[in-house]
Formats: structure tokens, sequence, C-alpha cells
């Protein structure tokens, strides 16, 4: 398409800016902060050039490159975006520029190694989202633990290298069962045609043609469980409120931002179209988990003293309609869910920050530490007030137009499970407003809260956009939606039933070698 | 002409001298004697059966398995004596600093 | 009509954002009356709007006073689409009328009420928003737009009941409001998604049209749809079983409670089943859901309401039975005549709610009614406008009030099903409203003035739209009456083919009804003028309902037991011990078990050269053990 490789450049912008923050010493804090925030600042520009270049009438891969990698493998560096990863593209880069310009009070030890980290971080993060190929994303994947690892490990709260060791462990034992399906494809690939490649859509069409179900079923296992302990999809959740509570604020927007979106991703990008036939028969399995998730995160929420752990829960609570809109397979349900990711995004980030900034003032977080702030941080109240209204899912403001979007979908297969799910936007509001009760609202018992300064000029700075993006997808959601839309029923038509016909398809099951061009052949798109 | 029989047994004999040594010393120095003469053991039994089978690759050998010896001899006893500096003791039962 | 003016139904909506907008964000700039009057302006500018339109639409011949106009797409995906979209027609435009009219009213009101608060913009703002929202509910042309609207609202009541938030109990009605309107609008949501599901769109014409053809008459899913845009109803507009935020509700300031829980947003779901009327004719039973709710509910609080002592809960109560009439008259199909009712509540409600406030501006804010008398002499303006709203409350000859309800009384008494007992209910109802209103008036301003206390009548900004409204709370009326009946013939080109009543009915009807109000008045004289004895003997002797009632039959304390506390027990319980010891513990305990078992393998490694040695020794000589049987 353009001759600039302007993914590449995107994903390895801030890798480059990590190279030159190490070259900087360590005294030198503010302009090791400038530089990284300058590296994340232009990749961000550069990702919203992607929206107005991006094409929206088609669904399928953008911005597409191709340079070989390890050839005796086969595996390449290959990489592309279609409507779905280019604003989870974006929202990395703009949470990412957001939390650095954030931690340029909050973190005030080694400055540069957190620099380092989060840049890196960056790369990988966006690595995942532009990867073709399947070794690649495994690459990604792995290598984005490594700075987290140590984000939450070193900056984090007292409780850090319990919460970084779990949340490392969980994450790496999924990922593990994922490598094996990943390499089992590979191999039952190779087997068949003779070829080696890790490429995404060639390895996607043999296994939905060719492979027989039951070893489907183990493989979307294999994927499932690694993309849902990501998610995180009751019952594997608790690596989610000890990591958020430990982590700091930075690394919470990246964590609960990014992180999380990434194993719905993975199902959106992996699990469902391999298998999609076994995806559709998990609607139920995954659908009443999920309505689990949002009802339990919901109630555990609303007992929290806590106000990280709260939105933690709330937080899981959440991803529960996501998962529940793609699961529904419907063009409504799906894009609902895609935009949802984009919303919980922008509001669980936006929480941190808000409850960074009461913890920057005070060193504390407890819900019964504050009260009466409308009076005394009025700018803060009312974000934080809008804040909460956009992850109630207040109709205007941006959570609601992808929560009706998955009910719509998921009301098309299942009604009661719509109806148990839809109780989620009660409880939401039930702790959601106690929180902001006990912290905006009602005299408080301490003294000091009462004399606490409202948002500084770069506080505001940091939240207006988040604010306005929320308004923005509320009032006027159509230029995201008409993004995502054409990919995701691209999706929806990849995976329909009987859609990768197998014509020869006898052959393979019997594990015979048939001649490479009779597979090419029957590959659709070739 | 002595039977290669012989040179077998010899060269069994050595190595099990060598095995207690190394299993029953408590003294580093002695093991890595010890480690040496297992070493030359197996030499034996190379040369032996080269001379018994007329090929002269097993003789190959040996002068390889030599040289290997004498750079394992100046590496092991170069750790010997650095541990001997840091704990004033050749017993070998006081290096378990890798203990579970 | 002109697309310029239909464009300009944008800003009846958008003035009030705007200026929502800018009093509350240079709110901290502004002097104190001037956020008050710029948002009292962008408010008058939405009326002078609202009444173009209504005089250029009249000019139009009836069946030609329907306009959809679409802004924007809101939200499209594939086939699914939602416009951002104004629906101007006979209905709502003449709410727009009644919602921008008297929230200007109260916006001056509020000028003088508020002038000595600490967060006098922000009132403003969160007003402003309020006055939005509701026209934008009213105006929507599609129910997501609508439910926009109606979320809004819920939330500026949220904003304004607890506007007061240093105090407990208001931060806890403010929430316990939201949460119960919450518990509505998840029927309405659902009922949203089986309206797009049924028809596949949720814009009102197509539905509308549709809906006589997709669904047939009485059908199952006619009654889903309606009976669960009706649990949002009766959220939002105070219904039983979920009216109890409402009382609860008049923590807020008495403006507030004058604007949004009486006169505008709790009517809210009156409008919503009016205008979704074509879906309700199609189901008898919803219709007769509606009915009975209204009826039951109108008697309940208005029950209540005779024996309380605080004066804003006293009418809190009054305006949840009156709401009761409200859904008694579309349930029997007579939507005009609850839409009229609808009207002229607005005007008499928030008069009595802006008398209170004004009598509470007397009297330092004191609410309670046994240290409340004798204030006729000191509040002249406040006590004549009040006469006036409490006769037109209790449908005294010549007010509002009277041609209103009684429409809808004579409308209930003709309807096949049931229509006697709703109509005998609304008549006790009617006599309970008279009694517990002129209670108030009597023992408020007849008798001798407190010890100690020093009122004095309110300031010109206040007395004036009193006496606006009062004005209103008559003339009102005149719109209805029963021979020309120009509301009606306003309407009906929206409530096609719904009942007319032959006006001899409605006057056998309306003599029935007068005794029992005026009876109701009567009573109140009796017991608290003539002989003040009466009421103390009368508790005595009905100790057991009097303590029903005075404590509003135990409900919020059931609710308590039932819902709120088992909640949180629940909660308590999957978070401390279910998630804790269970899953998380399942978790940990996988760790451990690999801890405890590698500690077992650690054993192994001694640290002994020798051990090391040996274990080699053992494993070759096993090796070459293994390689041996395989030679042979």
């Amino acid at each position: 398409m353009t001759d600039i490789p302007i993914l590449s450049i995107i994903v390895f912008l801030p890798l480059l800016g990590a190279v030159c923050v190490s070259f900087i010493p360590g005294q030198n804090k503010p302009f090791i902060k400038l530089v990284a925030f300058l590296f994340s600042f232009i990749t961000f520009l550069l990702s919203v050039s992607l929206f107005f270049l991006f094409n929206p009438s088609v669904g399928t891969f953008q911005f597409m490159e191709f340079v070989p990698w390890i050839s005796s493998i086969g595996a390449n560096y290959s990489i592309g975006i279609d409507g779905i990863s280019l604003f989870l593209l974006m929202l990395t880069t703009f949470l990412t520029s957001i939390a650095i310009l954030y931690s340029f009070r909050s973190i005030g030890s080694k400055v540069k190694e957190f620099m380092i980290f989060m840049l890196f971080l960056n790369t990988t993060m966006l690595g995942v989202f532009v990867s073709l190929d399947m070794l690649l994303f495994y690459l990604f994947w792995e290598a984005m633990l490594i700075p987290m690892y140590f984000l939450i490990g070193i900056w984090g709260g007292e409780r850090r290298v319990y919460a970084t060791m779990k949340f490392f462990l969980y994450t790496m034992f999924g990922s593990v069962l994922m490598l094996a399906a990943i390499l089992y494809i590979y191999f039952m690939h190779q087997k068949a045609t003779g070829i080696s490649t890790f490429d995404l859509q060639s390895l996607l069409a043999y296994s939905t043609a060719y492979l027989p179900f039951k070893t489907r079923l183990f493989l979307f296992l294999g994927f499932a469980i690694a993309f849902a302990i990501k998610v995180p999809l009751f019952p594997f959740h608790t690596w989610l409120p000890d990591a958020y509570t430990e982590a700091p604020i930075p690394g919470n927007l990246l964590l609960a931002g990014i992180l999380v979106k990434m194993g719905v991703y993975g199902f959106l990008r992996f699990a469902i179209p391999f298998f999609p036939e076994v995806s559709r028969d998990f609607f139920y399995p995954i659908g009443i988990l999920a309505v689990i998730g949002i009802i339990y995160g919901a109630l555990i929420a609303y007992v929290q003293k806590d106000m990280k752990k709260l939105i933690a829960y709330s937080s899981f609570s959440q991803v529960g309609f996501i998962m529940l809109g793609i699961f529904s397979f419907t063009d409504t349900g799906m894009t609902g869910g895609v935009l949802q990711m984009i919303n919980h995004g922008l509001s669980i980030s936006a929480l941190f920050l808000l409850v960074g900034m009461l913890y920057d003032r005070t060193g504390k977080r407890g819900i019964n530490d504050f009260g009466g702030l409308s009076g005394s941080m009025p700018v803060f109240s009312a974000f934080l007030l809008i804040t909460i209204l956009s992850s109630i899912g207040l109709p205007g403001l941006n959570g609601f137009v992808g929560e009706f979007l998955i009910l719509l979908g998921v009301f098309k297969v299942n009604i009661a499970l719509t109806a148990i799910a839809s109780t989620g936007i009660i409880l939401s509001a039930i702790y959601m407003l106690w929180m902001f009760q006990k912290v905006s609202y009602v005299t408080p018992a301490d003294r000091e809260v009462k004399k606490l300064p409202d948002l500084s000029l770069r506080e505001i700075l940091i939240l207006v956009p988040i604010i306005l993006m929320m308004f923005w997808l509320g009032l006027y959601p159509k230029p995201f939606l008409s993004r995502i839309e054409p990919s995701v029923k691209n999706l929806i038509t990849v995976t329909a039933p009987g859609h990768f016909v197998a014509p020869v398809a006898s052959q393979f099951l019997s594990d015979k070698k048939i001649p490479e061009k009779t597979f090419l052949k029957s590959l659709p798109g070739k | 002409m002595i039977p290669i029989k012989l040179y077998l047994v010899l060269s069994g004999v050595l190595f099990v001298i060598g095995t207690s040594g190394v299993l029953v010393r408590k003294n580093v120095l002695v093991m890595l004697m010890s480690v040496e003469i297992m070493l030359n053991a197996v030499n034996l039994a190379f040369v032996s059966f080269a001379r018994y089978m007329m090929l002269p690759k097993g003789q190959v050998y040996v002068f390889f398995s030599i040289t290997v010896a004498a750079a394992e001899v100046i590496v092991g006893l170069a750790i010997i004596i650095s541990i001997f500096h840091k704990k004033e003791s050749m017993d070998v039962d006081d290096m378990n600093v890798l203990k579970g | 009509m002109n697309s310029t003016l239909l464009n300009s139904v944008l800003f009846v909506v958008l003035f009030p954002v705007f200026g929502s907008l800018f009093v509350g964000i240079a709110g901290k700039w502004l002097k104190k009356p001037l956020a008050g009057i710029i948002a009292s302006c962008s408010v008058g500018l939405s009326f002078v709007i609202s009444v173009f339109t209504f005089f250029s639409l009249i000019k139009l011949p009836p069946d030609l006073r329907f306009f959809d106009k679409v802004f924007f797409q809101w939200v499209p995906v594939g086939h699914f689409l939602v416009n951002f979209g104004f629906y101007v027609d006979p209905l709502s435009l003449l709410m727009i009328m009644v919602v921008s009219s008297v929230s200007f009213v109260i916006h001056l009101y509020s000028i003088g009420y508020m002038k000595d608060e600490e967060h006098f913009s922000r009132y403003f703002s969160y007003l402003n928003l309020f006055v939005a929202s509701m026209l934008l509910l009213v105006l929507a042309d599609n129910f997501l737009l609508l439910f926009m609207g109606w979320e809004g609202v819920g939330l500026c009541s949220y904003l304004l009941i607890g506007f007061w938030f240093h105090k407990k109990s208001a931060a806890d009605a403010g929430r316990k409001a939201f949460i119960i309107n919450r518990i509505g609008d998840f029927g309405f949501l659902l009922g949203i998604l089986l309206i797009y599901h049924t028809f596949k769109s949720l814009n009102y014409n197509v539905v509308f049209s549709n809906a006589p053809l997709i669904l047939s008459h009485g059908s199952g899913i006619a009654t889903a749809i309606t009976l669960l845009l009706f649990m949002g109803a009766v959220g939002k507009s105070a219904q039983l079983p979920l009216y109890v935020w409402l009382p609860d509700a008049m923590e807020g300031p008495t403006p507030v409670s004058a604007l949004i829980h009486a006169a505008t947003m709790v009517t809210a779901g009156v409008y919503m089943v009016a205008r979704t009327h074509v879906l309700y004719q199609l189901s008898p039973v919803s219709m007769g859901v509606v009915a009975f709710v209204g009826i039951i509910t109108a008697f309940y609080s208005a029950s209540i309401g005779m024996v309380q002592f605080d004066i804003k809960r006293i009418l809190a109560y009054s305006t949840i039975s009156q709401l009761g009439y409200m859904f008694l008259g579309v349930g029997v199909a007579a939507y005009s005549a609850g839409i009229f009712h609808l009207m002229s509540h607005a005007f008499f409600k928030a008069l009595l709610f802006l008398c209170a406030g004004s009598i509470m501006h007397a009297s330092a804010g004191e609410t309670d009614l046994r240290k409340l008398s004798g204030l006729r002499k000191y509040l002249p303006v406040t006590f004549w406008t009040m006469v006036i709203g409490a006769l037109s409350l209790s449908g005294f000859p010549g007010t509002a009030g009277f041609f209103s309800k009684d429409d809808i009384l004579a409308h209930a008494y003709v309807t096949p099903y049931y229509g006697k007992f709703l109509w005998g209910l609304g008549i006790i109802t009617a006599a309970l409203t008279s009694f517990y209103i002129f209670r108030m008036i009597f023992i408020v301003f007849w008798g001798d003035k407190q010890k100690e206390s020093h009122p004095h009548e309110s300031p010109k900004i206040m007395t004036f739209p009193l006496i606006i409204l009062a004005l209103l709370a008559i003339i009102g009326g005149y719109v209805g009456l029963p021979e020309s009946n120009l509301i009606h013939r306003f309407l009906s080109p929206v409530f096609l083919g719904t009942a007319v009543l032959s006006s001899n009915v409605e006057l056998k009807t309306i003599m029935v009804s007068l005794v029992f109000s005026l009876g109701g008045i009567a009573t109140a004289w009796y017991f608290y003028l003539v002989n003040p004895s009466l009421p103390e003997s009368m508790k005595k002797k009905a100790a057991g309902l009097y303590k029903l009632l005075l404590n509003k039959y135990f409900v919020d304390e059931i609710y308590e037991r039932i819902f709120v506390l088992p909640g949180r027990k629940l909660s308590s319980f999957f978070a401390d011990v279910f998630d804790a010891k269970y899953i998380d513990g399942a978790v940990n305990e996988t760790g451990k078990w690999i801890k405890t078992n590698s500690e077992q393998w650690r054993k192994i490694h001694t640290g002994y050269l020798r051990n090391y040695a040996l274990i080699i020794l053992i494993g070759g000589i096993l090796l070459l053990g293994f390689l041996m049987t395989k030679i042979h």
C-alpha cells in the first residue's frame, strides 16, 4: 500500500526510545522523562494517522508488511492490522503516553529504568496487536511479561513480589498451553503439506478445514485457557486483584487498559477463527462463566475497602460483558465487544489515575479514608463522577453504547443470559456509587482530607483527553463503529459454519501425505 | 605376547582404584589425582584395543585425551587453589555451598 | 412547518446543555445571581422556541402535525441503526412546553431560594442539565434516545437529591433513588431489546406503524414488551413497589423537589406509556396492570400521606398518589386525560412544593407540622397561593385539578373491566387527598404563631413564581373543559381511535367525586379547626392502623431485610470466604504443593561431591547394564 513501513515504525519507535533513554545518565531525570514522553507521544501521533489512512470499507488486513525472518522454520516478520487491532493499537499508544505523563510525579526512584521498561512494554504490546505470524505473536506475547514483571516487582506496593510472581506464573502457565497448541498445529500442517510456516492465514485455513474435531477441541482449550487467564474469565481471575492492587498506577493503566484486552484479542484473532465450530459450541460454557464473572465480580467489589481492589473487581466484572458479546457471534454483539474493549480501557485507566492522584496526595487509598471531596476537590469529584458514570454505562457516555450493542447481540442468542447479565447494570451502579459517596460526599472524619488541594493543571491535562474520548464515543461513535464493523463482519463470515469446506479432508484425516499443489488449491483465497 | 585380557584387567583395576579414590577421599587434591588415574585407566584400555585391532584411531584418541587431561588438571588445580584461598581447607565436605 | 424551525428544535435541548456546561465550568468565576440568571435564560430560550414551534404546528392540518427530524446517525452497526433524531408532534410539543415553562419558573424561584448556597453555580448547572435531559427524553424519536434522556434525568435527580452532600441522609437518599431507578431501567432496557428483536428497529414511526401488523391483539410479546417498559415507568414514576425512593428524595433542595420530583421527571413514566400507547393497546393485560398499579398506588400513598408530619413528605406521598391517577388514566386508554392531569399536576404540585419552600424559608427550614402554625398573617402570598394549589389538588370546582382528575375518573367509570372498582377506589382516594392536604393547610396557617419564631414573607423573586403557578393551576384547567376540550382535540391525532366520552357520564361522575372531595376538606376542617382533640382520640382507638400508616407500612424495613442485608452478606461471603479461601486458595495451594514437593526433592542435592559422584557412577553402571541387555 504505502512505501513507508508505518506499522513497523510505530511498533519499534518506543524500543528506539528505550535505547535512547538508556544512554542518558540516570541523574538527569527531567531529560529522561521528556525523552520518554516524546517517544511515546510521537508513537501515539503516528497511530492516530493510521486512523485516517485506514480504509473503513474493507474488513481485511491493511498496512501489511512481510520480511522473511527465520526461513528454515518458516517464521516470518509479517504484520498488519484490521479494524479490530487498529483501535487497540491506538488505545495502547494513547494510554502509554498518558501513563508516562502521569508517572512524572508519582515515580520517584529509578526513573531511567522505569522509562525503559515502559517503552519496552509499549513495543511488545503493539507487537502483539500487529503480528500475523504465530511465532512472532508468541514472541511478543511472552516478551510483554518481562517488563510488566519488573514494573510490578520494583515499583509496586507492599506485597509486590507475591503479586508479580503470581501474575507471571499464572500467565506463563496459560502461555505454555498455547505454545503447545501452536506447535501442534504447526507440525500437523507441516506433516500434511510439507511446508513449514507459522503464517496465520495458512495455519488458520488448514486447521479450520482439516483437523479432526476432537483435536480441535483440545487445541481450542489450549488457546482458550491461555486467553481466559489473561482476560480474566471466572475462575481464573485471582491474579488480577493482587496484581492491580500492587502495581504502580502507570503499570495499572497498561495492565488493566491493554494487557487484559490481549486475552480478548487473542480470542478474536486466534481461538475463534481457528476453531469456529468449537467456539460456537462454547457459547454456553463461556457465556455462563462470563455472566458469573459479571455478577460475582460486582458483588465482591461492593464490599471492598481498598479503592484499587474495588476497581480491580469492577474491571473483572465488566470484561464479562466483553466476552459475552464476542461469543454471541452476531455483528452487533461482537462490534459492541470490540468497542467495549476501548471503552473499558478508557474508563478503567481514568479510575486508576484518579485513585493515583488521591494516593499521591495522601498515601492512602481506602474508601473510608476520604470523604466530602465534592467540597474540597470539586474538579476531582467531577472527573470521578464522569468516569464512574462511564463505567456504569450511562447513556451519552461511552460505556452505554458498547454495553447496549453487546446485550443486543446476546439477546438474539439467549434471552435468559441477557437478562441475568443485565442485572450487572444495577450492581455496577450499587458499588460504584457507594464508592463515590464514600469519597466525595459526607463530611470526612479526617481533618487533613478537607484541606486537600484540587487537581493541578498537569493532572487535568492528563484526564481531559480521556474524558473527551468518553463523550465522543458516547455521543458520536460512528467513526469507530464504521471501522470496526467490516472486520467483525469479515470474522463472522470466516467463522460461519461450513465456510472452509474441506474437499480432500478424508486424506488429511488419515494422515497421508498428499502433493503440495492439491492442498494449496483447496485453500480459500489462494 | 601378553594377552589383551591382562591389559584390560589392569585398566579395570586402575579405574576402580581411581573411582574409590574419588568416592572415599576427602582431600580435593587426592580426588583430582584419582580422577587422573581413572583417565589413565581409560587411556590404557584405548591403546590396548588399538594395538589389538591394529587401528591407529584409538591411539589418536589417547593423545587427544591426554591433552584434554592436561588442560583439565590446570583448570582443576586453579579452582582448588582459589577455593583454598577462600576456605583455608582442602576438605571437600567444606565445599557445599550448592547444598539444597 | 419549515425546516429552519424544525432544526431549531435541536436548540430546545442544546440551550440548557450549553447553559449547564458554561455555568458548570465557569461557575467559579461567576458572581452569585449571574449563574442563576444565565441558567434561567437558557431555559427561557427553550421555552420561547417551543412556543414558536407550537404556533407553527397548529397552523397545519391535524393529521400533518408529525415530524421526525434526524440530525445524525448515533449508533450504526450493520443493519442496526439508531439515529439522533427528534420527534415533533402534539404530544411532545405539549410536554416540552410544560417542562420548559415550569422549569423556567422554578429556575427563577431558585435564584432567591438558593442565594446563600456555597455551591450556587453547581446547583444551576445540575438543574440545567436536568432540563436538557428531560427535554431530550420527551423529544427523542426512538427508544434508545428516550433511554438516554431517561437515565440522564435519573442522574440529575441523583445529583440534586445529594446536593447537600455533607449530609449523610442526603447522600443515601440520592443513591437510593438512582439504584431503584436502575432496577426499573433494567426492565426498560430489556423491553427495548425485545422491541428491537421484534421490529428490527427502535424508531417510533417504524415500531408504531408495524406494531398492529406484526403483533396480534393480546399477543404474549406485546404484553412482555409493555410490561417491561412499564417496569421502567414504575421505577421512574415511583409506583408500587418501587416508590420508596421518592419520599427520601425530599432531602434535596425544595425547588428540586418541585421540579424533578413532582412536576417533570416523575411524570416521564406516564409520558412513556402515552407515547407507546400503540403497543399498550395491543395488550389488555398490560393495560389492566397499568391501571391497577396506578389506582392501588394512588390509594396506598394517599393513606400514608394522611398521618405524616413532614410537609415535604406529605407532598411526596401526594405526588406518588397523583402519579397513580395518571397511570389509571393511561391504563384505561384515556391518554389525553392522563396527559391533561400530568399538565395540571405539574402546575399545582410545583406550586405546592414552592409554597412549602417558602414556608421553610420563613421558618428557618422547619418542615415538621408539629412545629408550624399560624403563618396565615405573616405569609399572605404564600398562604393564598398554597390554598389555590391545595384546592386544585383536591379537585375543587373551577381549578385545573378538578377538570383533569374527573376526566380520568369518568373514563375509569366506563371501562368494561373492573371499571366501577377503579372508579370507586379513585373517589375514595380523592377524599383522602383533600383530607391530607387541608390537614396540612389548617395546621400550618391557622392557630397561633409558634413562640420564638419570626416568620417573614419571601422576596419577590420567590413569590412571583408562586403567583404565576397559581394562575396556571386555575386557568390550566380551562383547556380541558368537558364540552370543548381543547387539549383532547389537540392530542387526538396522536391518540387515534381511543375512547370518546359522552358528557352525560362525565357529569354524573363529577357530581359524586365532588361530594367526596368536599367531604374530605370538611372532615379536615372539623378535625383540625373545630374539634382539635378528635385526631388524638382517633389515634388511640385505631392505634394499630395508625402505627402502620405512620411507619409507611414498614416497606423500607421489609426491603432492607429481604434485599439489602442478604445482598451484603452474600457479597461478604463471596469476597472473604469463597474468593479468598476457595478460588484463590486453589491457586495458592497449587503453588504450595509444588513448593513442598520441591522441598523433598532438593534433599537429594546434598552438596557433597562424593554423593554426586556416586550417583553418576550408579547411573553409569545402570546405563551400561541396560546397553548390555540390548546387545543380547
